[in-house]
């Protein structure tokens, strides 16, 4: 019996459902006009117009910097909520394990809304510090939840040898568990620093009017109809640059021994 | 015991994060929708029904009446596009397998905000799209692309359509397919055995797509605001112009903590659910 | 006796569980010591007591003498190999081996010369530089022998270390573990459910079961002399009767009636008077089977029946033979040309003959242990 035909069908257009809108921007990116609709012919013009504008490269700058601090204090809470998600089965966990998972759940404009108004009752400025903040905490879940998935998979006896052999509990940590789930984190970090580089509507809640993020600044670019076509330039680029990702960190989340 | 004070000290950084930073602000939610509001923006001094009270606006029931259409209707048809495209995947050699899943999640590192962005420009009154299907006819001269709740679904579906596909090409993966093969032996034609076997075998991924398309879907604010229009607006919207525009944070509060219920009732109703299978497997 | 490990009144609860119930052993320094029972019967948890990854709720650990009870597993001079191996799959061989040497701060030179002597010892030299994921079943199982060896153990724990392999691979290494056993000289506690291991390589045996020893002895002891039901049907398979002494035949031979099977003659392995109920287990071994009524000594037992199965070993045949209310098994074994013979087959009348000495009389009796024994259904 050959398997029917159909969901395959629906997987490529879905496919091509996919990196429609994509390819659309990437073309659009070398369109001299200035209006997407009309092709003017070939042009680099809206990169070059993109080299111009330096509030395009300092929103980038905050960016990466917010998702960096953000991705690396995530995986540094996220992993140890996972490691004692993982390990104890107590009345505390549980209460942890629901507060680990709300943010997962919990729609952006909520959680955005909601630590802007707790950062307003705290009399706390808006800037960029409260921007990382809010990154983190969305961030923890995910670096968790991939964590977690790993530890599923962890064989603890390997603790256990790591200790028989003379290792202190400390050692066992930093020479078998932390190795043994370094591709977990890193994947997770990974995963957190797309997530913060992503984000718009907790950031645009909780960022006050200062200092602009790529999102942030695009959104506003868009509802104020200014220089439309460079941002189809700047998000070229950036889709190169997340291929170029997606390549390393399919190298780096390979799992060990395989 | 010591034992507790390890896990204590342990639990402690991410459970204090939290619990000052998700539940902490949750709850000063609904304590600030009881405030009143002051005329110049900001919060004032005592306690005020006010904000709850204007919750009853007949205004605010269309809205919600919106929101969970806009919801219902995206969560649908991901799921519908979901399963067969996870069965798809699953059937596909491992090789393939981890290439088109990658496929499936690059689009989705593009920004979101510039992913939606392109839609604004593909749906555009004078983009091609729309002139061609004016030409056709199919399209009236004063009709749009932009600006309607088929929109503000096609471009929902964009975005959470591989939020559906994951969990259920997770649940689709671990599906014996000679039970696909057993049924059309039994004598079950291709459609009838998706599904009374295969929707069956999935059904817990189909539970984590509805979840994690629709409960995200009752917050949207980005694409109603982007590509949909006055008649398309959702809680989120409101929400964001509450805050941003008439600086009413009260408002804003009891709108959010709204939907806060609104959201988190399926939730809690899922981990109850959820609880016994989630049982220590070790003693 | 000074032992080199002895547990000592070990008692381990689980909840209101019980796996090690009061137990107390003595290993000698240098032996291979096996505990031996099903799953659950508190064998590995010992285990883990021993290598200081539970602590027991009462009782203690002696190593030479030394309580070790409460001290945690990297301050044991004690080395476990484990079932899974739990080889570290992002370490080399050869970094796996120096694991231990490195932790307790040995110099380059002596990890170096340390670890290629244990590469020679395992004979995995020129595997060195691989990862565990890219060795064979039993070359992983090797590694894990030398990179507890490598910290010269004063006794090596070995948790089911061949459990996870199949049959001619674990004879194998059975003999490789004998020879590793005779050139390093320490002491090996070795767990396992599987009874043809444990008799194989064991100087001793303690046989478990639910928590508590039945019975700690020389393979032979423990085969030919069990002391209780659960021991002999566990050990080899057997054949159990009830019955009630009824007259001496002499100061060491007493007869004995088994109802609707007939009057036999045992040895008093232990003292018995008339009137005693005795529980006998005779190994399916000691039978012989003929067609013919046999030449039966003085202290033979004859007794006829019909053969209602047969299953063929190749080396060997059981047969399932109806005497009366019993079943009993046989095993004949064949060291002529069997197509030259007719043996007997399913309903032939067949004598079976045992000599009163090789029946054993059981200590202790529960019906319940008939359950582990090999018998084809009715």
């Amino acid at each position: 019996m050959r398997p029917s035909r159909i969901p395959t069908s629906i997987l490529w257009l879905t496919l091509v459902f996919f990196y429609l809108p994509i390819g659309f921007l990437v073309m659009n990116s070398f369109n001299s006009s200035r209006f997407a609709a009309k092709w003017g012919g070939f042009s680099l013009r809206w990169y070059e117009r993109l080299t111009e504008r330096a509030d395009i490269l300092a929103a980038l700058g905050n960016s990466v910097r917010v998702a960096v601090v953000a991705s690396l204090a995530a995986m540094v809470l996220g992993t140890t909520a996972a490691l004692v998600l993982h390990r104890y089965r107590s009345r505390l966990q549980s209460v942890h394990r629901v507060l680990v998972a709300v943010p997962l759940v919990l729609p952006d404009i909520l959680m955005g809304m909601s630590l802007l108004l707790l950062f307003v009752s705290l009399g706390v400025a808006l800037n960029l510090v409260t921007v990382t903040v809010a990154h983190v905490t969305f961030c923890i879940s995910y670096v968790a939840l991939v964590v977690q998935a790993r530890l599923q998979d962890f064989d603890f006896t390997m603790v256990e040898a790591a200790r028989d052999l003379g290792a202190s509990r400390f050692q066992a940590f930093r020479k078998v568990t932390l190795p043994l789930l370094a591709p977990g984190i890193l994947a997770g970090g990974l995963l957190a620093f797309t997530l913060s580089i992503d984000d718009y509507v907790v950031t645009y809640f909780v960022k006050g009017p200062g200092a602009d993020t790529l999102p942030t600044l695009v959104y506003s670019m868009i509802k104020k109809s200014r220089d439309l076509p460079v941002i189809n330039a700047l998000s070229t680029l950036m889709l190169i640059l997340t291929f170029a990702v997606v390549a390393l960190s399919q190298r780096l989340v390979r799992p060990v021994g395989s | 015991m010591k034992n507790s004070r390890r896990e204590w000290l342990l639990t402690s950084p991410s459970l204090l994060w939290l619990a000052g930073l998700v539940l902490a602000p949750l709850l000063i939610v609904f304590a600030i929708a009881f405030r009143p509001a002051l005329p110049a923006g900001g919060i004032g001094e005592g306690w005020s029904l006010d904000a709850v009270r204007a919750l009853v606006d007949p205004v605010y029931l269309g809205l919600l009446a919106n929101t969970v259409a806009v919801s219902a209707v995206t969560t649908v048809l991901c799921i519908l596009v979901a399963l067969p495209v996870a069965l798809a995947m699953a059937r596909l050699a491992p090789k393939w397998r981890s290439r088109v899943l990658l496929l499936v999640i690059v689009p989705f590192w593009t920004n979101f905000v510039i992913r939606v962005f392109a839609w604004q420009q593909i749906l555009h009154a004078q983009g091609a799209l729309a002139e061609a299907l004016r030409w056709t006819g199919v399209l009236g001269e004063n009709d749009r692309l932009l600006g309607n709740f088929a929109a503000v679904v096609l471009v929902s579906v964009y975005t959470y359509l591989p939020f559906a596909i994951l969990p259920l090409f997770a649940a689709a993966e671990k599906f014996d397919f000679h039970l696909l093969d057993a049924a059309r032996d039994l004598g079950a034609r291709p459609f009838r055995a998706f599904v009374s076997v295969f929707i069956p075998g999935v059904r817990q991924g189909m539970v984590t797509a509805l979840l994690v398309v629709f409960i995200p879907m009752l917050g949207s604010y980005v694409v109603p605001d982007m590509v949909g229009g006055t008649g398309t607006q959702m809680l989120g919207n409101k929400i964001a112009q509450r805050n941003f525009n008439d600086r009413n944070l009260p408002e804003a509060a009891a709108l959010s903590g709204a939907l806060t219920l609104l959201v988190l009732v399926p939730f809690f109703l899922r981990r109850r659910d959820a609880e016994p299978s989630a049982n220590p497997e070790k003693a | 006796m000074n032992p080199i490990l002895r547990f000592e009144n070990i008692t381990r609860r689980f909840g209101t569980f019980t796996a090690v119930d009061d137990v107390t052993i003595d290993i000698a320094k240098g032996e291979t010591f096996s505990l031996l029972g099903p799953s659950g019967c508190g064998k590995t948890t010992l285990l883990r007591i021993a290598a200081g990854f539970d602590r027991p709720d009462a009782g203690r650990v002696l190593l030479d003498g030394n309580d070790i009870t409460d001290l945690p597993p990297d301050r044991r001079p004690v080395n476990t190999v484990f079932q899974n191996y739990a080889l570290f799959p992002h370490l080399n061989v050869r970094d796996n081996i120096a694991f231990g040497p490195k932790i307790a701060g040995q110099d380059a030179a002596t990890v170096r010369r340390e670890v290629d002597r244990m590469l020679e010892l395992v004979d995995l030299t020129a595997h060195a530089e691989k990862r565990p994921a890219m060795l064979s079943g039993g070359q992983k199982q090797r590694v894990a022998i030398a990179r507890a060896l490598v910290n010269k153990p004063q006794v090596l724990l070995l948790d089911e270390p061949l459990a996870a392999l199949d049959l001619k691979l674990r004879q194998r290494l059975l003999v490789d573990l004998d020879a590793i056993h005779d050139e390093v000289g320490i002491t090996f506690i070795y767990v396992t459910h599987d009874q043809s291991e444990a008799m194989s390589i064991s100087d001793r045996i303690a046989v478990m079961n639910k928590g508590v020893i039945e019975q700690t002895g020389t393979p032979v002891q423990i085969y030919e002399t069990p002391r209780t039901s659960f021991v002999a049907a566990f050990i080899g398979d057997t054949n159990f009767l009830d019955g009630r002494i009824i007259g001496a035949v002499d100061d060491r031979f007493s007869r004995c009636a088994v109802e609707d099977f007939g009057t036999i003659i045992i040895d008093n392995d232990k003292p018995v008077r008339i009137g005693d109920r005795i529980d006998l287990s005779l190994r399916p071994e000691k039978l012989m089977v003929s067609r013919q009524r046999p030449d039966a000594g003085p202290m033979d037992n004859a007794v006829q029946g019909i053969v209602e199965d047969v299953i063929y070993f190749g080396s060997s045949t059981r047969y399932w033979v109806r005497c009366g209310a019993w079943k009993l098994c046989a095993e004949v074994q064949h060291r002529t040309f069997l197509l030259d013979e007719t043996p007997p087959v399913w309903g032939d009348s067949v004598w079976l003959r045992w000599h009163a000495n090789d029946g054993y009389l059981l200590e202790q009796y529960d019906a319940l242990d008939e359950d582990l024994l090999t018998l084809p259904e009715d």
